[in-house]
């Protein structure tokens, strides 16, 4: 009985934290009180439903807890202004025990909030990572490579902000749209790659943080079906992920995409995301996520076709780099150039980017001596190899690097 | 909630003479935030040459000639508005003429007290 009770408690949170916050917060504008007074009901939960049964709708019972929780803090501040939003929580919360509607989504708002252009850019993607999936700041931390105690002050600090500063929970409308939208997938995207990265790490729980940001790249699809570059943005996460199992040998070595085996490869999981790349092409409205989703697309078709089309490639790449011209996509375009059977071609565009965005970026070395190669400069391809091993962190891409120099 | 618009200049922009253009689009910027019945004060502020800093230690009244400190930047006048939210505090902001040339800080008012009647003196 009370096992099954804590497990509904557990249940609840693990897959409504986020709307549940989101509600809270979009109505008193306080995203740190809403938390704290959500905690305080799922501990009330954890006491009470053990002997009382398990409530009908326990989102509706979590909601009530909270928001008395929350009345009486602002009564205790004495603040009047913000008791009447949540006396309005109130009576929606009843209406929604009593009408068996599901209590309204607000989490898109939640998410244009944590990625609002006045929250700095470093706390936005971690902001969205603990108040839509209640992900604890020691995790974050660990993966955004910070002590636990500077994450927690940076969270505490951003929520003070958008109390303090007022910064609205709302859905923005074009042509601000276009813009906000931008940062939200970013901010998505960026708790990708940092799970991403450290996939072939001890136990793997980083990783987890990877599928985390898929699932909150699904939920804005659900919210946003009509806007492409969210679907973009899901095919292009779902198709790393759909190869996370052969981005390394057996021994944990480092395997470059291009001689990965396909079998390893999700057959499942990119037939997903081909559905999203599609779904977002017909709605007409290209962008920077469906580009990179497409490029993806591309490199996943060799496990069909077993080669893979670098002259189209080139092409999406000449798109990005319009769209976005960062040095991610600089490099790609010239990797792609050199592949396509122009390796001097690509060898000019590396050395057209300008050097103080490359001097320490590793992809830029490596693609460097990739294409050194190619040209038979293989003294200068060593070296470029063995600069771009010290400019990683991955200690499998670093072994793999330095092989490459060796030869 | 209210919320100041600060602008700051460089010493520069104190020192050159102002611009017809520049002083109609700021008339027409304070009409515009008086049509949107968000305006509550306004000012420019004279140059920072013109400044005294005053402070008091140890009970005694020190007396400086020029600003707090010496920036590269310098306040050179502010706008309080009364909107509902930051985005629409910004969207004021990014309209103020001044922010195509400088950068024009938003923050939110903790309290506010004001005379009501006029300012006359």
């Amino acid at each position: 009985m009370s096992e099954s009770a804590s497990r509904a408690v557990e249940t609840v949170a693990r897959n409504s934290y986020g709307r549940l916050v989101a509600y809270l917060a979009a109505r008193s504008g306080d995203l740190a009180g809403a938390q704290d007074a959500l905690s305080d009901a799922f501990s009330s939960a954890l006491q009470r439903w053990p002997a009382d049964g398990v409530p009908q709708k326990p989102e509706a019972w979590l909601l009530h807890a909270a928001r008395n929780r929350l009345i009486d803090s602002a009564r205790h501040n004495e603040v009047r202004k913000r008791v009447e939003p949540l006396l309005q929580i109130a009576a929606e919360a009843t209406e929604v025990a009593a009408m068996h509607l599901t209590f309204p989504d607000e989490r898109l708002k939640l998410l244009f909030v944590c990625a609002h252009p006045a929250i700095d850019v470093m706390v936005r993607t971690p902001l969205m990572l603990q108040t839509v999936l209640g992900l604890d700041a020691a995790r974050i931390a660990s993966a955004f490579l910070v002590s636990p105690s500077a994450m927690e002050q940076r969270l505490v600090r951003a929520k003070k902000k958008i109390h303090a500063a007022g910064i609205p929970f709302r859905v923005p409308e074009r042509p601000e749209w276009d813009e906000r939208a931008a940062y939200v997938l970013d901010a998505i995207y960026a708790a990708y790659t940092a799970g991403w990265k450290s996939v072939n790490e001890e136990g793997s729980t980083q990783h987890a943080l990877a599928r985390e940001a898929i699932a909150i790249g699904s939920s804005l699809v659900q919210l946003i079906p009509d806007e492409p570059e969210a679907r973009g943005l899901l095919a292009l996460m779902l198709h790393c992920e759909a190869r996370s199992g052969a981005r390394f040998g057996l021994h944990g070595d480092f395997v470059p995409l291009d001689r990965q085996e396909t079998n390893r490869w999700s057959r499942s999981i990119i037939d997903e995301a081909e559905e999203h790349l599609r779904a977002a092409a017909a709605l007409r409205r290209i962008g920077r996520y469906q580009l990179e989703a497409a490029i993806q697309s591309i490199h996943a078709h060799r496990a069909v076709s077993g080669v893979i089309d670098w002259g189209e490639i080139v092409l999406l790449y000449e798109g990005l780099v319009r769209l976005a011209p960062t040095a991610g996509a600089q490099v790609g375009r010239a990797v792609a150039l050199a592949e396509s059977g122009d390796p001097l071609a690509g060898l000019r565009a590396l050395e057209a980017i300008s050097p103080n965005r490359t001097a320490n970026y590793q992809p830029w070395w490596a693609a460097r001596a990739h294409i050194l190669l190619r040209l038979g400069r293989n003294a200068e391809a060593s070296d470029a190899f063995r600069h771009a091993a010290a400019l990683t962190d991955d200690p499998a891409l670093r072994a793999y690097l330095l092989e490459r120099a060796a030869l | 909630m209210k919320y100041i618009l600060l602008v700051h200049h460089p010493k520069e922009v104190f020192d050159a003479p102002k611009e017809p253009a520049d002083i109609a689009a700021g008339r027409a910027y304070g009409a515009a935030l008086h049509a949107a019945g968000i305006f509550v004060a306004g000012a420019g502020l004279e140059s920072p040459q013109n400044a005294t800093t005053v402070s008091v230690q140890d009970g005694k009244r020190q007396v400086q000639d020029g600003p707090y400190a010496e920036t590269r930047e310098f306040l050179a006048g502010f706008v309080i508005i009364d909107v509902p939210n930051l985005d629409v505090a910004l969207e004021w902001a990014s309209r103020n003429p001044a922010s195509a040339k400088t950068s024009i800080e938003v923050r939110p008012l903790v309290g506010f007290h004001v005379a009501t009647g006029s300012g006359n003196r």
